[in-house]
């Protein structure tokens, strides 16, 4: 940054976002309005997405195999905009297998199919934790297993994003695909709660 | 590790330190450095992240899924729960 008279670590941030912006469309890297698509999609992401998967899944033998077979064309099945996301992986859980996902490195996190990771999923309390505690950890937001069902702690430290696809809950038997979808929510998704039927 | 590790073949994560070889970006946690866990399976090839860190060309290395006894490592927690950590094929030996 010699002779630009200015220091990175002290900009403004909006000030340097916008050089850095200018700079992108001024070498032909990338345009505004992409960079506006990018942030629209971005923003358009949910767990909605997540559990309309879910829900398909737990109706649709054929779309589960998908789904636990390859994440992403599951995803883009639905819709969903995948291009340029890292490979989702799908990990069932089971009467034996419950699975929680974390990320100890980072805070890699499936964000094309469940949006922007929730505050605590980045904590360092949260990631410490699951790997070291994961029955004391989620047993705090309420969910205790029998002693019999295994927990699998997926540390997310590579080139994949894991969503966790739960057991579908008692009592949904006759629930078409959009009330199913209607109680799962992104903690499902990542193993600290499980679906229930409400 | 350039030999492609069948599911169930017993790996341990190497001892390594940026603090120790230099100026390094090595992605396995510090929980399981040193500790011995399974091939589950190989995930695919991906740019190696010890190259991408440092703006280098970057080579595709195998990607495994490694389960780790979760009691074992931290010398607590329920028996039967396990760990399970993606880590390049460069960050593992023969165990």
């Amino acid at each position: 940054m010699a002779g630009t008279g200015m220091n990175p670590i002290e900009a403004d941030s909006g000030k340097l976002l916008e050089a850095v912006r200018a700079l992108l469309g001024a070498k032909g890297i990338v345009t505004a309005p992409e960079i506006a698509e990018r942030i629209a999609l971005t923003d358009a992401a949910n767990p909605g997405q997540g559990a309309r998967m879910v829900a398909k899944a737990w109706l649709d033998p054929a779309y589960r195999a998908l789904m636990l077979g390859d994440g992403t064309a599951a995803a883009e099945a639905l819709g969903i905009f995948m291009r340029g996301a890292p490979p989702l992986g799908v990990l069932e859980n089971t009467a034996e297998m419950h699975h929680l996902v974390v990320c100890t490195l980072c805070s890699c996190y499936p964000r094309a199919v469940l949006g922007y990771p929730p505050f605590w999923f980045k904590s360092a309390a949260y990631r410490a934790r699951a790997v070291r505690d994961p029955r004391g950890l989620i047993a705090e937001w309420g969910t205790v297993l029998p002693a019999d069902v295994k927990v699998r702690v997926v540390d997310s430290t590579a080139d994949y994003r894991w969503m966790v696809l739960p057991l579908r809950p008692a009592g949904t038997e006759r629930w078409d695909a959009a009330r199913l979808a209607g109680i799962v929510r992104e903690g499902d998704m990542i193993g600290v709660t499980v679906p229930k039927a409400t | 590790m350039a030999l492609p590790l069948a599911p169930g073949a017993p790996v341990r994560v190497r001892l390594d330190w940026p603090e120790a070889r230099g100026p390094a970006h090595i992605r396995t946690p510090h929980y399981v450095r040193g500790r011995q866990g399974t091939i589950v399976r190989h995930l695919g090839d991906f740019p190696n992240p010890e190259d991408l860190a440092f703006a280098r060309p970057a080579a595709k290395l195998p990607l495994y899924h490694v389960r780790f006894d979760q009691p074992a490592i931290w010398h607590e927690g329920a028996g039967g729960d396990e760990l399970l950590v993606e880590i390049f094929g460069s960050w593992l030996e023969p165990a």
